[in-house]
């Protein structure tokens, strides 16, 4: 088994108490009426999603945030030519409210401009890497003090949308690279940015490919298998994983088809429809991250990954008295001392691999 | 509490943007619905009461169910806590319940210390669910949270005021946990007298600083229902699990000679109140009010007094990870001793036993050396014993010879004797050898 695995079942549906004897009641109560309740808190609290787009630049990144959640976040994402290609990654941020039916969701989303861009992009991941961990930093902070807030606001990005160029052949070194990186400390989500500029053949190549090439990698992207909890999110997920990554396309500008108003690229043979299966599987990663696995992709958040990195932070505390990252919140911990190391990795697989065993 | 949550972090810098078309992160309350569903729900229940004041009947008619347990008696001599954990399941949501329950509350005749094993039980699961989270390999998200979300106070039905043990228990409890207190038994207790009774428990408890637990009435959906509940608190309340008829449905009530109590009638007792409170309403809030101002606070103290603080005194963020630190380094240290120990013993043990063998090898050296000198001296005397033969044998060799010379010279001084001259002659050489023979032997006789 990979030493890379990480520690299975983070919501497990079997709580670890002791087995109890289930009671037959004989009349209604009104216990379900507690679905209401938290449904009401929820709405209250509103919901906060973090989600980071990587790609080399022109994958069209911007483009696909819009179309996801269909609102502009940055002003202009086509660089003049005056402007100088970024010499380091610097990440930018932007957090907006967006508000449907009563539900609120605070959205932040985090580019990566420069990303693969230069022509040594050796250690382009640190800062990447960098940013994911301070985030869980942060959080880690707020949660150890004595006094803490009511609600920790939630910072630590949730979902990282990785963006393949459509080269139609399999995945690159620096692909190759970042993700096996990336996989251990968030959920990636693989797509083929792009997508209009390959035919459906070749798509379905590119993607038994790159399958391929991470099973070869021991790459573990968003759904992972280990965190399947019963029958149903099984087979779900094995009809999500037969079609990861997905060929996606984006699109900003609205025309009209067959009377219909709809999001699409207007080439000169034809139109392609965003929203069309048929066309391209924007409809699949929008399902996936917004529809049905959002809330999943948090709970991973918080309870694999970020107890992954909770540990190595408090195990490592012996190799850094007092050091900078300590002490102070704005030095955020260099990218690989913060990822977990094989070793521990594999002690945590080894304990929880007994729990698996039982169920 | 929650209501300016959003608008607190809207007020963060950041814009609320209209959105071009439909997204559908409408679903999220149900994703995280169904997501808690599949978790399920805990709910933990402490009933704090004397003996005999249908506790257990009350928990059997709120969740419609016959939970098992025998009456106590009366002769307990302190009190105890009685916990048991049920699996309830209504449609899809499964419900693990615990109920607890006093046993022996209100039987001593000192009831001074009767609060301390309540307390005493509630910090325990509040200090097993802190511990749990300081681990640093943890596993929050299955944790069978044991901590107590609800407290009911059984006030018993005597119509004048609260006892001084509620009172006192009620001041011990009321910062540790979700108080709400119900008047038990209430059959007994006529309507005016109820009335009167509700108003002297409440302002007592208003005096005496206790805080129940009120309803919250932040949130509009909730909010009308729990206000009037608040002014109906405590609840006078009356538990019965025995169905009669009455009309042409079947009811839980007691029957009397003078009429029949129906527990599920308004204008009877107020049952239905507190369990649409307890249940229907606000058990999420319960575990909520818990979770973030109970705990929060035990967590706050029981920190504080083991030593953290949020900052140093030279104003450096927290030390947690410093104790933490200290204590790994104590344990490491604790065992590189205990390791030391046993390789010290290790040595010794190794040092006697080589001590042993040495012994016993230096015996087995004796032992053959003088066995070895044994077989010397046998052999020793065995050759003087040989040699002393082989003198004699070349004596008598030597006698022999010179025998048989004299024999020799006497036939060669006798020419042509005849066969018996030498018979004779050989009969008198024998006897003369034999008489030589005996002389040499035995001089003494010559």
């Amino acid at each position: 088994m990979d030493p890379m695995r990480r520690s299975p079942s983070p919501c497990s549906s079997r709580p670890s108490s002791p087995r109890t004897p289930p009671c037959k009641m004989l009349g209604y109560v009104g216990i379900e009426a507690v679905l209401d309740q938290l449904k009401i808190k929820a709405m209250k609290m509103g919901f906060e999603f973090n989600i980071m787009v990587v790609g080399q630049s022109g994958l069209g990144k911007s483009t696909m945030v819009y179309t996801l959640f269909k609102s502009k976040m940055w002003k202009s994402t086509i660089p003049g030519l005056g402007m100088p290609t970024p010499q380091t990654l610097k990440l930018q941020s932007v957090t907006h409210v967006i508000e449907e039916k009563g539900v609120k969701l605070k959205l932040t989303v985090t580019d990566t401009p420069g990303f693969g861009d230069q022509i040594n992009n050796d250690k382009c991941w640190d800062p990447i890497l960098g940013y994911i961990n301070e985030q869980y930093e942060r959080y880690l902070q707020e949660e150890i003090l004595i006094t803490r807030q009511r609600h920790i606001p939630d910072t630590r990005v949730h979902c990282c949308v990785y963006f393949v160029p459509p080269t139609g052949h399999c995945l690159r070194p620096l692909d190759i690279e970042f993700l096996q990186r990336l996989c251990r400390t968030v959920n990636v989500v693989l797509v083929i940015a792009r997508a209009d500029s390959l035919t459906i053949e070749e798509r379905e190549a590119f993607r038994r490919r790159i399958q391929h090439n991470l099973r070869t990698h021991c790459i573990d992207v968003y759904p992972q298998k280990c965190f399947d909890e019963d029958i149903n999110d099984r087979i779900l997920n094995s009809k999500i994983r037969d079609r990861i990554p997905f060929a996606v396309v984006g699109a900003d500008q609205e025309h009209l088809v067959n009377g219909r108003c709809v999001l699409g690229r207007k080439t000169k043979w034809g139109i392609i429809e965003v929203e069309n299966l048929a066309h391209c599987e924007f409809p699949l990663l929008r399902d996936l991250l917004i529809r049905s696995h959002l809330q999943d992709l948090k709970d991973i958040t918080h309870n694999v990954h970020y107890e992954n990195y909770r540990v190595c932070r408090l195990n490592e505390s012996h190799l850094l008295p007092r050091g900078p990252g300590w002490v102070n919140l704005t030095q955020a911990p260099a990218g690989p001392p913060a990822t977990p190391r094989p070793s521990k990795v594999r002690h945590q697989v080894q304990d929880d691999s007994k729990d698996d065993e039982e169920y | 509490m929650a209501a300016t949550d959003i608008a607190r972090q809207v007020g963060e810098g950041c814009r609320t943007v209209p959105l071009a078309g439909h997204v559908g992160f409408d679903s999220l309350p149900d994703q995280l619905v169904n997501k808690s569903v599949s978790q399920g729900f805990c709910f933990n229940i402490l009933c704090v009461g004397e003996t005999g004041l249908g506790k257990s009947t009350l928990m059997d008619t709120l969740f419609n169910t016959k939970f098992e347990g025998e009456p106590a008696t009366h002769t307990q001599p302190g009190v105890q806590l009685r916990s048991n954990t049920y699996d309830l399941q209504e449609s899809n949501v499964g419900l693990k319940l615990t109920i607890v329950s006093t046993v022996g509350f209100g039987d001593q005749i000192n009831k001074e210390d009767s609060y301390k094993p309540i307390v005493e039980f509630i910090d325990a699961q509040f200090e097993a669910y802190l511990q749990e989270e300081l681990k640093i390999r943890r596993v929050l998200h299955t944790y069978h949270d044991s901590r107590i979300h609800a407290c009911l106070y059984f006030i018993a039905p005597t119509g004048h005021s609260l006892k001084s043990l509620d009172l006192v228990t009620m001041k011990k409890l009321d910062s540790k946990v979700n108080i709400i207190p119900i008047i038990a038994k209430s059959d007994a207790i006529s309507k005016s007298e109820l009335t009167k009774f509700k108003i002297k428990i409440t302002s007592e408890l208003v005096s005496n600083g206790v805080q129940i637990y009120q309803f919250p009435t932040d949130d509009e959906s909730v909010a009308e229902i729990n206000g009037t509940m608040n002014a109906h608190l405590p609840f006078a309340v009356i538990g019965s699990t025995e169905e009669l008829k009455i009309g042409n449905k079947m009811m839980k009530a007691r029957q009397y000679p003078w009429g029949t109590v129906q527990v599920e009638n308004e204008a009877h007792c107020d049952f239905v109140k507190l369990r649409e409170m307890l249940i229907r309403v606000n058990m999420e809030d319960l575990r909520e009010q818990t979770h973030s101002r109970h705990y929060e606070l035990y967590r706050r103290c029981k920190l504080e007094e083991m030593g953290f603080k949020d900052t140093d005194p030279d104003s450096k963020p927290f030390s947690l990870q410093e104790t933490y630190e200290a204590k790994r380094n104590e344990f490491l240290g604790e065992l590189q001793k205990k390791e030391e120990e046993m390789r010290q013993m290790f040595v010794q043990r190794v040092k006697e036993k080589e001590a042993e063998l040495k012994e016993a090898e230096k015996e087995l050296h004796e032992k053959f050396d003088r066995l070895k000198k044994l077989h010397q001296d046998e052999k020793k005397k065995l050759e003087d014993k040989k040699k002393s033969l082989d003198d004699e044998v070349n004596a008598f060799k030597q006698r022999k010879t010179a025998a048989e010379l004299l024999q020799s010279q006497g036939s060669q001084a006798g020419g042509s004797q005849t066969l018996k001259r030498d018979k004779e002659k050989k009969k008198q050489e024998a006897l003369s050898w034999l008489t030589w023979y005996f002389k040499w032997k035995c001089p003494v006789l010559s």
